[in-house]
This record gives C-alpha cells, sequence and structure tokens, in this order.
C-alpha cells in the first residue's frame, strides 16, 4: 500500500484507529475543559461571592471585579454538563472505543464504512466549536442547564442567541452519533471473523452493539426535539411554547404548545444516553475483570443478555425524570415500575462480576484498580437510584444534590472509571508502550479519594434539601449550616482536578518514554491482541479464525493460563 | 506674533468655541412650569414589602407605589423635555454618569433622563439580589443580575427612545422608566411638580410631558435669548 | 427507634405535614435495603480482592458461572424492588391521585414567576379572581391540622414549588395548571425552595411559609386583606 501522506493518514484518516485515536484526543480535552468549568462552580459554592481577581480579564461580563454573578453560574453548569456529555464522556466511550475496539475484537480489518467513520469524527468538532461559539456572543453561552427546559431555552425573551448556537451544535452532534451507530451496527454484524459467533463475542462487543442500537433509536428523536426548539426560538412556533405565557410582563403571542413534550421528547434520548454512557463501560470492565483475575467471566450469557435488556427496558423508563411535573401520576406509577424492573438486570451485572473475582488470582494492575473502582462507584450510583425511582422519595429528592450526587456517582464514578480503566488497559495496544504504572495507581488512589470527597456529601446536601443548579444556596436561611460541608467538597474538587495532571503527565510521557509493550502485554484472550503493538493499517495479517469464547484463562491442563481466541484446546 | 500670544489667542478660541458648542455656558433662555392632576388623587397601593425580608427591614412604614404619585394636585415623577426644535444641534454626551440605585427594594430616582451615550450607573445598595431587566425597543436589551450589596455596572444607550422601562424580577413592584434624549434639555418634576430647563438657545419648541401611566401631553413655545417662559401640564386620570 | 428518629433528623428536616413520616418511612426503609447491599457487595469486593490476590502455585478456578446462584440473584432483588414499587405506589396514591385526595379545607392558588411566588387566597365566597381575594408575594400562610388544595400555575417558565418540611414538590408549568395538597402537622416557618431551573434569580426565588393554628391564619387573612 502507498503511503498516503501525513494528512490522509493523521488527520482526514479513514482508518478506525486513528479516528478512534482522534476521538480520545478531542474528548479529553473538552473534558478538562468541562472540568476547568466545575471548579468554577465549586470556587463559587465553596466561598459564596468571594473575588476570582483573574477571571475578570477572561470573563468581564460573567465575572466584573472577579465577582461571579448568578447568569454566569447558570451558564458554567449548563456547559459543563453539555461539554461532559456531549463532548466528553459519550465520544470518549463510544468514540474512541468503540472505533478502536470493534475491528480489532471482531477480526475486522477496518470499520463496515470507513468514510461515513471520517465524516462522524469531523461532525463532533464542528458540533462542539458551534456550541462554544456561544461564549463569544452577546449574553454568552446557553444557561438553561443541559436539559434545556423550554419555556426557559425556547424564547428569545429568556435566553440569547448562545441557546440557538447551542442547539445547533447538538443537532450536528446528534448526526456524528449516528453515522457512528450504524457504522457499529454493520460492522458488528457483517464482519466478524470465521467463527465469532454472537455467543463468543467479547462482553465489551455486546455492550457496544447495543449501544449502537440505542444510538440508533433515541438519537433521531432527540435531533428532531432540538430542530422544533430551534423553530421555536428562531420562527416564531410554539412547538414547546403553550398560550397565556407573560414574560416580563409582556403577554407572548405564542399558543397551542406544550412545554412537557420537550421533557418528554429530551428523556426519550438522554435517558437511553446514560445507558449509551455506561454500557461501554461496563463492557470494558468485563473485559478487563477475567483478564486481571486469570478467570472466566462468571455467566457470560447472563451478562451480556443483560446489557440488552438493560438497552430494552432502557427505553420505557424516561418519563421517571417527570415525576413531579404535573403528569399524570398513573402515568408515574407505569415509570415506576419500568425504572424498578431496570435495577434487576443491572444487579446481575454487578453479582457476575463478584462472581468473576471469587476464587480468581487477582492482579492488581492500573487497570484492574479502576475496574474495581468503578464496580464499587457505580454501586453507590445504582443504589441511589433506587430511591429516585421510588415516586415519594422522588418527590423530596427530585432537582436536589441528591440526584446530582447520583449521577455523578454513575457517570464519574462509573463512566469516568471505566475510561480510565480502558484508557490504561488499551493503551499499550493504541501506542506499543506502556503507562507507567507506579503512577498510574497513584493517579487512581488519588482520584477515588478525591472524587468521593467532593461527590459523596452531595447526597446528604441533598437530603438537606438543596435544590440543585443554584448559585447561592446561602440565600435559603436552611441551608446555611452546610457551608463547611460545601468548603470540603470544594477543596476535594480542586485536588480532584489537580490529580488528573498526573493522568495527563503519566498519558503523554509514556507515549514517547514508556516501557516498549509486546503485542499481548497483559497476557490476554481476545483477538486485538493478536497484532502487533500498535497495530498496521488493516490489522490482522491474515484474516484470523476464532475456535473460542472470549475469556478462557486458567483452563485446566494448558502451559500458561490464557488461549487465545484464535487457539484450539481439546 | 510671540508664543505667549499665539496661547492667549488659542485660549480665545477654545473659550468662544466652547461657548457655542456648549448652550448651558450661554446665558440662553429658560422654560419651566409646573405639572397638575385634574381631579381626585387616586389611592397609592401598598407595597408588598414582606416579599423578602431585606426589604421589608429597610423601611419602617409602609411604602406606597410610585406609578402615580399626587401632592395637592401636583404630579410627581413627569419628565418634561424638548421634543422638537432643536434639530441640527448636537450637544457631547457628559462624562458624569447618571446614577440609579437600587436601596430599600426600590429605583432612585424613580423616573430620570439621560443623553444618548452618557454612562448609566447602576448600583445595588440593598443586601439582597436585584436583577436589572432592561427592556427598551429601540436600544440594546440587557438583563444583569447584581447579587451583592454595593455591586456597580455601567451601561450606555446609543438611541433616543422614550421610555425605557426598567424592571426587576426578584421584586415584581420595583419598576423605574428613563427618557433618554440627545441632547441635555430635560427635567423631572418633584413633590411640587415644578420643572425647569435651563440654557436653552434661542428658538420655536414643542415641550412633552411624559408620565409612565398617563401618556404624553405636549406645548409649543418660542423663547429668545435669556428670556424665561412657563409652560403649565395638567394630566386627568385615564 | 428513637435513635432512628435522631439520625433522620441529622439527615432529613423535620417533618410538618401527614404525608411527610410516610415518605421518611420509605426512605429509610430503601436506606436499609440498599444499605445491606452496599455493605454486602463493597465487603464482598474487598474481601475477594484480598483473599483471591495471585499467589504463585495457586491458579484461578476454571468456572463460567452457576446457573442456580445466578437464578437467585436475579430472583431477590426482583422481588424486594417490587415489595418497594408496591409500598412506594401506596405512598402516590395517597399523595397524588385525584380521588384520594382529601376535601380541602382552604385553597390557594400560587402563580409562579421569574422570580417570585404571588399567592392568592380566596377569600369568604371561595372563588379566585374576585375582589375579595387576599394576594401576598412570596408569603404562603397555611392552617394547622387542615387540608390545603394548593393550585400551582406559572406565568412564564418552569418554576417548582418546594418545601423540603412537607416533602412536596410540584413543578409550576404554564400552560398546564395543577394541584397538590398538604396538611401541615406542626406550627412553624418554612422556606418554599425553587427547585427548576428558571433564570438568573433561580437560586433565590424564596418564600416563607408560616403555619399557624386556623384561628391565626384566618386572622392573618383578615389582616393582610386589610393592609392592602
Amino acid at each position: 500500500m502507498s503511503d498516503p501522506g501525513f494528512i490522509r493518514k493523521y488527520i482526514f484518516s479513514t482508518d478506525h484507529k486513528v479516528i478512534g485515536i482522534q476521538f480520545l484526543f478531542s474528548s479529553l480535552i473538552f473534558m478538562f475543559f468541562g472540568g476547568l468549568l466545575a471548579m468554577l462552580m465549586r470556587w463559587q459554592l465553596g466561598w459564596p461571592g468571594s473575588p476570582l481577581p483573574f477571571m475578570e480579564k477572561i470573563a468581564p461580563a460573567g465575572m466584573p471585579g472577579g465577582i461571579m454573578v448568578p447568569e454566569y453560574y447558570n451558564m458554567l453548569f449548563t456547559m459543563h454538563g453539555s461539554i461532559m456529555i456531549f463532548f466528553g464522556v459519550i465520544p470518549l466511550l463510544v468514540g474512541a472505543f468503540g472505533n478502536y475496539l470493534i475491528p480489532l475484537k471482531i477480526g475486522a480489518p477496518d470499520m463496515a464504512f470507513p468514510r461515513l467513520n471520517m465524516l462522524s469524527y469531523w461532525l463532533f468538532p464542528i458540533a462542539a466549536a458551534t456550541v462554544l461559539a456561544g461564549f463569544f456572543v452577546e449574553g454568552g453561552a446557553a444557561a438553561s442547564g443541559w436539559t434545556a427546559y423550554p419555556p426557559l431555552s425556547g424564547l428569545k425573551e429568556t435566553m440569547g442567541p448562545g441557546q440557538t448556537l447551542w442547539a445547533a451544535g447538538v443537532v450536528i452532534l446528534g448526526f456524528s452519533s449516528i453515522f457512528g451507530a450504524v457504522n457499529y451496527v454493520a460492522t458488528i454484524i457483517n464482519h466478524r471473523a470465521p467463527g465469532m459467533s454472537f455467543h463468543r463475542l467479547p462482553i465489551s462487543i455486546w455492550a457496544m452493539f447495543t449501544t449502537a442500537v440505542l444510538t440508533l433509536l433515541a438519537t433521531p428523536v432527540l435531533a428532531a426535539a432540538m430542530i422544533l426548539l430551534l423553530l421555536d426560538r428562531c420562527l416564531g412556533t410554539s412547538f414547546f411554547l403553550p398560550a397565556g405565557m407573560i414574560v416580563d410582563g409582556t403577554p407572548l403571542a405564542h399558543a397551542g404548545g406544550q412545554a412537557l413534550l420537550w421533557q418528554h421528547l429530551f428523556w426519550f434520548y438522554s435517558h437511553p444516553a446514560v445507558y449509551i454512557m455506561i454500557l461501554p463501560a461496563m463492557g470494558f470492565v468485563s473485559d478487563i475483570l477475567p483478564n486481571f483475575s486469570r478467570k472466566p467471566i462468571f455467566g457470560y450469557k447472563a451478562i451480556s443478555y443483560s446489557a440488552v435488556t438493560i438497552g430494552a427496558v432502557g427505553f420505557l423508563v424516561w418519563a421517571h425524570h417527570m415525576f413531579q411535573t404535573g403528569m399524570n401520576p398513573t402515568l408515574g406509577t407505569t415509570f415506576m415500575v419500568s425504572t424498578m424492573a431496570v435495577a434487576v438486570p443491572t444487579g446481575v451485572k454487578v453479582f457476575s462480576w463478584l462472581g468473576t473475582l471469587w476464587r480468581g488470582s487477582i492482579r492488581l494492575t492500573t487497570p484492574m484498580l479502576h475496574a474495581l473502582g468503578f464496580i464499587s462507584m457505580f454501586i453507590i450510583g445504582g443504589l441511589t437510584g433506587v430511591f429516585l425511582a421510588s415516586t415519594p422519595v422522588d418527590m423530596y429528592m427530585h432537582d436536589t444534590y441528591f440526584v446530582v450526587g447520583h449521577l455523578h456517582y454513575v457517570l464519574f464514578g462509573g463512566s469516568l472509571f471505566g475510561a480510565f480503566a480502558g484508557i490504561t488497559y488499551w493503551f499499550p495496544k493504541m501506542f506499543g508502550r506502556k503507562m507507567n504504572d507506579r503512577w498510574g495507581k497513584t493517579h487512581f488512589w488519588l482520584t477515588f479519594l478525591f472524587f468521593n470527597g467532593v461527590m459523596f456529601p452531595m447526597f446528604i446536601l441533598g437530603l438537606g434539601g438543596m435544590p440543585r443548579r443554584i448559585y447561592d444556596y446561602t440565600q435559603y436561611a436552611g441551608l446555611v449550616h452546610f457551608a463547611p460541608l460545601n468548603r470540603m467538597m470544594s477543596v476535594s474538587a480542586f485536588c480532584l482536578m489537580a490529580t488528573q495532571l498526573l493522568f495527563a503527565f503519566n498519558f503523554f510521557r509514556s507515549l514517547f518514554k514508556g516501557e516498549k509493550a509486546g503485542p499481548n502485554p497483559w497476557e490476554a484472550t481476545t483477538l486485538e491482541w493478536e497484532t502487533p503493538s500498535p497495530p498496521p493499517h488493516g490489522n490482522f495479517a491474515k484474516t484470523p479464525v476464532v475456535h473460542c469464547g472470549p475469556y478462557e484463562y486458567s483452563v485446566p491442563g494448558m502451559k500458561r493460563d490464557w488461549q487465545m481466541q484464535t487457539e484450539k484446546h481439546a | 506674533m510671540n508664543t505667549s500670544r499665539k496661547i492667549m489667542l488659542g485660549f480665545l478660541f477654545i473659550i468662544l468655541g466652547m461657548g457655542i458648542a456648549n448652550p448651558a455656558f450661554a446665558a440662553g433662555a429658560t422654560v419651566s412650569g409646573k405639572v397638575s392632576f385634574e381631579g381626585a388623587a387616586p389611592s397609592r397601593e401598598k407595597i408588598k414589602m414582606a416579599a423578602d425580608p431585606v426589604c421589608l427591614g429597610a423601611h419602617k412604614d409602609p411604602v406606597l407605589s410610585e406609578d402615580l404619585v399626587v401632592n395637592n394636585g401636583a404630579l410627581q415623577n413627569v419628565v418634561v423635555y424638548m421634543k422638537d426644535g432643536l434639530s441640527g444641534k448636537t450637544f457631547p454626551a457628559p462624562t458624569t454618569p447618571v446614577v440609579i440605585d437600587q436601596a430599600g427594594c426600590q429605583y432612585h430616582p424613580h423616573v430620570f433622563g439621560i443623553q444618548v451615550g452618557q454612562p448609566l450607573e447602576i448600583r445595588n445598595s440593598d443586601a439582597t439580589l436585584h436583577n436589572i431587566n432592561a427592556q427598551p425597543k429601540l436600544n440594546k436589551r440587557f438583563n444583569i443580575a447584581q447579587p451583592t450589596k454595593g455591586m456597580k455596572t455601567t451601561k450606555t444607550f446609543d438611541k433616543v427612545e422614550i421610555p425605557v422601562p426598567f424592571k426587576c424580577n426578584v421584586h415584581p413592584w420595583m419598576a423605574a422608566h428613563a427618557v433618554v434624549l440627545d441632547h441635555p434639555f430635560f427635567g423631572v418634576t418633584g413633590e411640587n411638580g415644578s420643572f425647569t430647563l435651563n440654557g436653552l438657545p434661542a428658538g420655536t419648541y414643542t415641550v412633552e410631558a411624559w408620565h409612565e401611566k398617563l401618556g404624553t401631553q405636549t406645548a409649543q413655545v418660542t423663547v429668545a435669548d435669556g428670556e424665561t417662559k412657563t409652560v403649565n401640564f395638567s394630566f386627568k386620570a385615564k | 427507634m428513637s435513635h432512628f428518629h435522631q439520625t433522620a433528623e441529622m439527615l432529613l428536616p423535620e417533618a410538618a405535614s401527614t404525608y411527610a413520616p410516610q415518605v421518611d418511612r420509605l426512605f429509610w426503609a430503601i436506606l436499609w435495603i440498599t444499605g445491606f447491599f452496599f455493605f454486602l457487595v463493597q465487603g464482598a469486593l474487598l474481601l475477594f480482592v484480598l483473599v483471591y490476590r495471585a499467589k504463585p502455585g495457586r491458579p484461578a478456578a476454571y468456572l463460567h458461572g452457576n446457573t442456580l446462584v445466578e437464578i437467585i440473584w436475579t430472583i431477590v432483588p426482583a422481588v424486594i424492588l417490587l415489595f418497594l414499587t408496591l409500598a412506594s405506589q401506596k405512598v402516590w396514591a395517597e399523595i397524588r391521585f385525584p380521588k384520594q385526595m382529601p376535601t380541602p379545607a382552604v385553597q390557594v392558588e400560587i402563580l409562579a414567576e421569574q422570580f417570585a411566588w404571588n399567592i392568592r387566597y380566596p377569600g369568604p365566597d371561595n372563588q379566585f379572581n374576585t375582589a375579595d381575594d387576599i394576594t401576598t408575594i412570596n408569603q404562603l400562610h397555611l392552617p394547622v391540622g387542615e387540608p390545603v388544595l394548593i393550585k400551582v400555575l406559572s406565568k412564564d417558565v418552569i418554576h417548582s414549588f418546594f418545601v423540603p418540611e412537607f416533602r412536596v414538590k410540584q413543578d409550576a408549568v404554564p400552560g398546564l395548571p395543577t394541584q397538590v395538597w398538604v396538611q401541615a402537622t406542626r406550627a412553624g416557618q418554612f422556606e418554599i425552595r425553587c427547585a427548576e431551573l428558571c433564570g438568573l434569580g433561580h437560586y433565590r426565588m424564596r418564600g416563607f411559609v408560616t403555619t399557624e393554628p386556623a384561628v391565626n391564619f384566618q386572622e392573618w387573612l383578615a389582616e393582610t386583606k386589610a393592609n392592602e
């Protein structure tokens, strides 16, 4: 094959591995930025109204004299949520790992539609640039929360042009996701190597497959909702805007819309999106645990089918975000039942992971620590979900910090520890060098400590009745006593952010100076470890033929304690 | 010509120049008068200051609404200004700001005139959140929050507009009105309903009186340099 | 049980409505159950990691699962969740189902706007929007021991009426008039906290609830009307 040149090879590449790594770098940069926005929020919550003089230069309108104003705070949490979800966690877990791993793990030379794949990546920075352009327009970026509930988000009177850019950017990102998902589904169905039956797929591929199906079914609904919102904002339609609204004393001409319609459409996407953000991480953990326990996964079918069940039931739970909206209470009952039901397959997964550890031969490497951290933190995220599923308890907890804690245990404690596990596990494959284990472990323990330091108190704040999305909780006499706790959380948050510099340092240093990794540094079984590290264009010198399942560790009678998927064993 | 003469001459030109450009410097004409209210004065509503303990604590006595204030027949809070008669003349915007203060959950002043380009300094003297939601139709809208006591924000208007309403969404009774003009000839009636417009260039003018609830009235007046004329207005309940 | 309540007070604001203790009981039931599973799973995780650390000469077990165990850990949580669902449903129906709402002794309308709660009592004629209505901003008074029907409306964007001590939360959605009831159980002063992002003043869209004996409540109504 002739050398395609630098630009075609590394920038406008159609190679799934390059695209995966592009997604990896871009999403990590966005997450770092999203994290910085959270630091500003924690500054305000820790020390309400205290000046941060250097910020006056960066945001003269948002922080005059270095003192944050409430509209700026609203913008911060809106952009923090939007960036972390749309430009951080989803592209990292799905875009980076999906692209990188799917062909390698199923024994394919590339994705089914490489050019579509490239388009999927390049729409992503365009979408991000559109959303972030909001920072530079009159009135700043969107500030109606990442959920953008109309009428607040749907009226020019209440939200400036930043909101329009936000919605337009999310539509563009929707196309990126859909293109990616089409590719994943087509690739997994059609491009599996000979012998790679569905029941021999690594769990991570089951997870990616379910994720892609969810994306395909849910994202068009989100895109449609965003387009309707844009029409309401720009062309004066009233999809989400009811009659009789009076804003700032002025009656509006809108009539005929339904504010709750948006919530239905939004959560029809965004609840499955939670599973889009957690299922891949569950997949990584399901690959990593057997490896470092040197033991087959416990209940392969239960775990892989539970992923599919979570995906399916995950489509029927969306209105649990709307119990207290005035929606028919009988509908609330229905969604409580489905929400409680989704806990069952989730429980099955957790128990199966424990079963995998049981009687294993556990190697506590950095990826294993992150995988264990994932389980430990995800349990908290999952169990706190039960409180919110119970409609009467949710009546108290809804829109308090309890929800903020819950979602961060799922999306940071879950997805991000999963992502760290994935990055540290596949780094040698991606770049041909190992990450430093000592730095990696230090990063894990500090992250684990400070993560809990900032997120666990959120449950206490929520139980104390502290609403989320408030700029200055001290305005409520009943919340003033939370000042020391909030300060402790802020200090933890700053330390958590600083700890990520350690990760960045280890990542970049290891890229150039890490110990060289062979094709299979973790003594793993799946197909990607058959290729050189990093794998060449086209992945496999000859098409692999699969003879066994993905987690054949410690097979009795074998000399070594792992059996490659391409190996035959009597 | 020696240097000191040059400087002297320069000063002379500057002084002359100022005299032409700034009518306030010249003797000019004066229009003054009184705005009255015909009929029984409507009773003023009590403001529900209990909505915010900070507001309540700032007042000993009940506070009455300011949207229609009549004292013995004199109408307060009317902006009187030259509407016509100044075309072709330009007046530089003063650099001294107009100050609007939020104190005791009321705007001080309640109505005011301001020149295009003149800075408007918005102050919060209350230990509570105020948001200043300006809703002009021609100028740029803005809606900013001042969460802490002592905060100041400066804004300007770039077009003539009558009126620009201000509102605080946290305290629904709080309202103020600005009249934005491209000249300095305006005044606001006080408790006795009187106003004075000084330093007018000689000429024929349309004088307008604007009240937030009662609308506008106009009158014609011609003044010569150094002359003082009286123009009175009378509003009726709508 | 008393120890229980002390802990409860540390976590949850002291209850002040008839259904608040029911909500709290559900909360504690879920906390006990999830707490049990939390310690079970975290304990097992820690134990397995310690006990099954790799040691030379001790290979891992080669096993792919156990159908019986898998059935048990599917069924047991399912049964517990079913129980929680039924228990929740009972309380939910009591609070929310229109048929089960008590006949209100007092009605009040709360019209939310950016950023204030407009409160309106119907007055002696029991009809809203008539001359004898009594109105306040941000000041909600309720009689103790009488069921009150609260009509929740919004003028502009979505707000949410939240009084932690009552354990009540009801979104105020424009174009969707809705209602919720509450019966206060003790006299006191509480805060209304807006629980749905509504713009720059959301963080302090704060109201005040005063619960008082019915006599005082009626006096307050008369006094407020007289002061208007």
